[in-house]
């Protein structure tokens, strides 16, 4: 099949960008999205031309590097779906297709499709952790944790970091990345002792990055590959107020 | 000839070897620990827990990789689980049994001392992951659940679902944040090593890139470790991410490191398969998936019904008949090779014909769905989206892929290469695993080389350094280190030929897979050889790199790895040539049973091959370590 992309190209950060279009023959209904973009980069190589960058590792649905807006939404049209394990079959022939990097202010672009999101890293810095030093914990199944709580702290643990909750929001707010955190961590009798801390610190944090506030869309939840739940975000408030009330 | 190689294994019995000699392992007083420097390259498992770890210590951590985030690193990916001698669900395991069957699945073929630490502190390992808020399995009684996996009879295996790796390394990161956060630690994302400065024999620093700028930029330390994973991504195709790459354990060995068993590499037998030619992976289907699923293959050679419509009688469960004893949980090895056997032999299914059955069907009769969707989930999905096909309703299709690399950078008992000073832990050493992977050891030996070995050894030697300032890095080492490394980027961007370095991957890839692959031969070896110097030399006058070195460039990084890889390719090669003998994933079609398996020689074999560079284009030169086994009886491997 055949497909024309509308490719957003720049530089660097401090450059312009702009819309490039390319056609694409002969690309397979089986290839994933990121092969398709790895068989532009051949050609445009062997042509002399820039190549797209974007980021991508595991090429799995598991690390989280990749992350582009694909006709209008962040990672493309399928539910809980990275956009490396987004397939062409999901297309139509000879579709126009628009790729777009993550916009947000606390997302600057470095360079074409590839985005800066240190910011999420600077807000788990700030309280995403339990602490505990390595050799000081007690046997695993001394403090038996209920099943359920388990269960929730896995869903949220599974979220992996790409940044479409705050490319799909309106506001650019980073809510659903920390409250998937926070509820995370709010499952384990081991976490209680400093979570009024971490949840004011985190929720500061991630103020003070530029991420927008929360005014209830569910655009994040639509978009996001892992499923995190909005209802963590109710958690997170929860948790945030129960937090400022002790103050 | 032995010379370099002191393994340094303690004196003592096996189980106390390791407590004696943290006794004598000399400390550094915290107030010194401030002074010293230690870059930590790599933030997986092994790298998250080094650092994080020292950093609670109190030295001053530089650590480095080359994605955004170091939560993304490759451990992210691993599905299946963590082993640990727990002993939770009283079914006799024991460190010993642990340590046995690792052994024994290393096909005698790593050092009893250090595998045996290895299953003394996986114990600790799940106690902080734990503490850290990893959230494995538990059951309905709050107590956490273990599963066999990978060719045992115990339960011993923890995990979260298919997320195991994603959900200790989120735990490792969040740790590392930490220090991060209380200054111990400072992170460099989006850096390359490029390669390791050494001065006066010592390892005191690395050259790294900037990859969003291109600015080479010099750090120095006291002690260097890398923990920069495996180098399976030399098949091209294979499990692991796409950026994985052997460059910094390849330039510490070209800088005096010794590297061993490099060809020990293990092929998975559960991958998807290759399903078209632009594929650039292939995903793993976690193992755990042996425990339900049944493995066939029809009886009748290209049967191409579909799999639902061939009856019982007329499919071949070929592991179950051939390995009655372990069925579909044989070793990985042993899958790999019989899934290659039939589909060789005519009988494979899918397009292709390389392809086998994992079904589901029995399983899900007598279990119900509700727990094949509890077990497995997110594997199915991930399955059907790529594939379009649904595990649920038909049989995967599974075979085997380039997976794991048990060689690495030799390694004595304290985790120091040959070079002083220089550290290698976790999937870029060698020291644990031999030929032959025990499935979920990695994790464990990742987390505990980086949470409770190094940190106690590397104090003993940087005990001698508490009056060495802080290493400058205007010294003429750093210098030559530095125009090396811009000489090489400069002549990668000025070749400007025709092809991309993702071309002179593939076809490395396919030289790899074929000759130096799930089988070896003699021939097929030396052809290799030819093969890859021609790869090689064209390589070197036929790559174009677009753009330019002092940007973001993706392409010169990956020019930069292949480089590296087609090197290190080659001694692959040499050390399958030179160990004439079948062990554990390294199959030599020479040394067979009558019925197929493979044949070790522990008379002239039972050694460590460590390789010490010689020179660009010159044989590599041959140093063993002989492998003593005082505590187990090198036994044979059967499976029947
Ligand atoms: C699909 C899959 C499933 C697996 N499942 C399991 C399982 O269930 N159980 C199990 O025990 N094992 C499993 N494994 C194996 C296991 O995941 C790995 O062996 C282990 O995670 C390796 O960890 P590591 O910390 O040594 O390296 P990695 O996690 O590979 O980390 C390497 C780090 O080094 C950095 N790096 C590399 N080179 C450079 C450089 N030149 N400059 C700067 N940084 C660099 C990278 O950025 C990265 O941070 C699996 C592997 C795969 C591929
Ligand atoms: S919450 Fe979802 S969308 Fe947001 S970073 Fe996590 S996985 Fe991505
Ligand atoms: S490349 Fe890892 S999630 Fe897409």
């Amino acid at each position: 099949m055949k497909v024309k992309l509308k490719i957003w190209r720049q530089k660097d950060s401090r450059s312009k960008g702009k819309f490039e279009i390319y056609e694409l023959d002969n690309v397979a209904p089986d290839m994933s999205f990121l092969e398709m973009l790895d068989a532009l980069n051949q050609k445009l190589i062997k042509e002399g031309k820039s190549p797209v960058a974007f980021d991508h590792d595991c090429r799995e649905g598991i690390c989280g590097s990749c992350g582009i807006y694909i006709n209008g939404r962040p990672h493309g049209n399928d539910h809980r779906t990275t956009t490396c394990e987004l397939r062409l079959r999901r297309f139509k022939d000879g579709e126009t297709i628009t790729i777009e990097p993550w916009r947000a202010a606390a997302f600057p672009v470095v360079k074409d499709l590839v985005v800066d999101r240190s910011a999420f890293d600077k807000i788990i810095q700030a309280g995403g952790y339990i602490s505990v030093n390595a050799g000081a914990a007690q046997d695993a199944n001394a403090i038996p944790v209920p099943k359920h709580n388990a269960d929730v702290a896995f869903d949220t643990a599974s979220c992996i970091g790409c940044g479409a909750c705050v490319a799909a929001c309106k506001n650019a707010s980073a809510m659903l990345f920390v409250a998937a955190k926070i509820t995370h961590l709010a499952q384990f009798p081991q976490g209680r002792v400093e979570a009024p801390e971490r949840v004011k610190r985190m929720v500061a944090k991630m103020d003070e990055l530029g991420f927008g506030s929360c005014t209830n869309t569910r655009a994040c939840e639509a978009e996001c590959p892992k499923g995190i739940s909005i209802s963590t975000i109710a958690k997170l408030n929860r948790e945030f107020i129960s937090a400022k009330l002790k103050d | 000839m032995m010379s370099k190689l002191d393994a340094k294994i303690p004196d003592g019995p096996l189980a106390d070897k390791w407590t004696n000699h943290k006794a004598k392992l000399r400390l550094v007083n915290p107030a010194n620990r401030r002074k010293l420097d230690i870059i930590v390259v790599g933030t997986g498992l092994a790298g998250a827990s080094a650092a994080s770890t020292l950093g609670e210590l109190g030295y001053n951590v530089k650590v480095f990789c080359y994605q955004d985030s170091p939560r993304r690193a490759h451990s992210v990916a691993a599905q299946g689980g963590i082993n640990a001698a727990k002993n939770y669900k009283n079914d006799n395991d024991s460190v010993y049994r642990l340590f046995y069957d690792m052994l024994k699945g290393g096909d005698f073929r790593a050092r009893e001392a250090n595998v045996y630490r290895a299953a003394e502190v996986s114990n600790l390992v799940i106690d902080h992951y734990t503490a850290l808020g990893v959230p494995f399995a538990r059951d309905y009684g709050g107590l956490i659940e273990n599963r066999s996996f990978g060719g045992v009879q115990v339960s011993r295996t923890f995990y979260a679902k298919g997320q195991t790796g994603q959900q200790c390394l989120i735990g490792a990161y969040s740790a590392l944040s930490r220090q991060i956060d209380k200054g111990t630690v400072t992170m460099y994302p989006r850096r390359e090593m490029m390669d390791l400065v050494v001065i006066d024999g010592k390892a005191r620093g690395i050259i790294a890139r900037n990859l969003v700028t291109g600015e080479i930029e010099r750090h120095s330390a006291h002690a260097v470790v890398l923990a920069t994973g495996g180098y399976g991504t030399i098949y091209y195709l294979s499990t692991l991410a796409l950026n994985s790459n052997g460059s910094a354990a390849w330039r510490a060995h070209k800088r005096g490191a010794l590297f061993a068993n490099p060809s020990f590499v293990q092929i998975h037998p559960t991958s998807i398969p290759v399903l078209n030619d632009h594929q650039c992976k292939l995903t793993l289907m976690s193992e755990s998936l042996r425990n339900d699923g049944r493995v066939w293959v029809p009886k009748k050679k290209g049967d191409t019904r579909k799999p639902n419509e061939i009856p019982e009688e007329e499919r071949d469960y070929y592991l179950e008949r051939r390995y009655p004893a372990f069925g579909n949980l044989v070793p990985r090895d042993v899958a790999s090779r019989a899934a290659k056997e039939r589909c060789d032999a005519g009988y494979g299914v899918g397009p292709t014909g390389l392809s086998v059955y994992l079904d589901f069907r029995d399983a899900i009769q007598k279990k119900g769905r509700k727990y094949i969707e509890d077990s497995y989930g997110n594997l199915f999905e991930m399955y059907e989206k790529i594939t379009g096909e649904s595990p649920y309703e038909v049989p995967m299709r599974i075979y085997p892929a380039g997976h794991y690399t048990m060689g690495g950078l030799w390694v004595d008992y304290n985790l120091m290469t040959t070079i002083p000073g220089l550290y290698a832990i976790g999937e870029a050493n060698f020291s644990d695993h031999g030929a032959n992977r025990l499935g979920a050891s990695s994790l464990m030996q990742t987390s505990g080389d980086g949470y409770f070995i190094l940190p106690y050894t590397i104090s003993d030697y940087l005990a001698d350094d508490i009056r060495t300032p802080k290493i400058p890095t205007n010294t003429p080492e750093f210098d030559a280190a530095e125009k090396e490394v811009k000489e090489r980027i400069d002549r990668l961007m000025s070749i400007n030929g025709t092809e991309t370095a993702t071309s002179f991957h593939k076809r490395l890839g396919k030289i790899m897979w074929d000759y130096c692959g799930m089988v070896r031969n003699e021939e097929g070896l030396k052809k290799a050889l030819g093969l890859l110097d021609e790869l090689k030399e064209e390589f070197w006058k036929n790559l174009k790199v677009p753009d330019t070195a002092n940007e973001m460039n993706q392409e010169l990084e990956k020019a930069n790895r292949i480089a590296d890889f087609l090197e290190l390719g080659k001694l692959l090669v040499y050390d399958a040539l030179n160990r004439r003998e079948s062990c554990g994933a390294h199959f030599r079609e020479e040394s067979q049973t009558e019925t197929g398996e493979a044949k070790r020689d522990d008379q002239n074999f039972a050694y460590v091959a460590a390789w010490e560079f010689a020179g660009d284009g010159n044989e590599p030169i041959l140093h063993k370590e002989e492998l003593k086994f005082e505590y187990v009886k090198l036994q044979e491997r059967s499976y029947k």
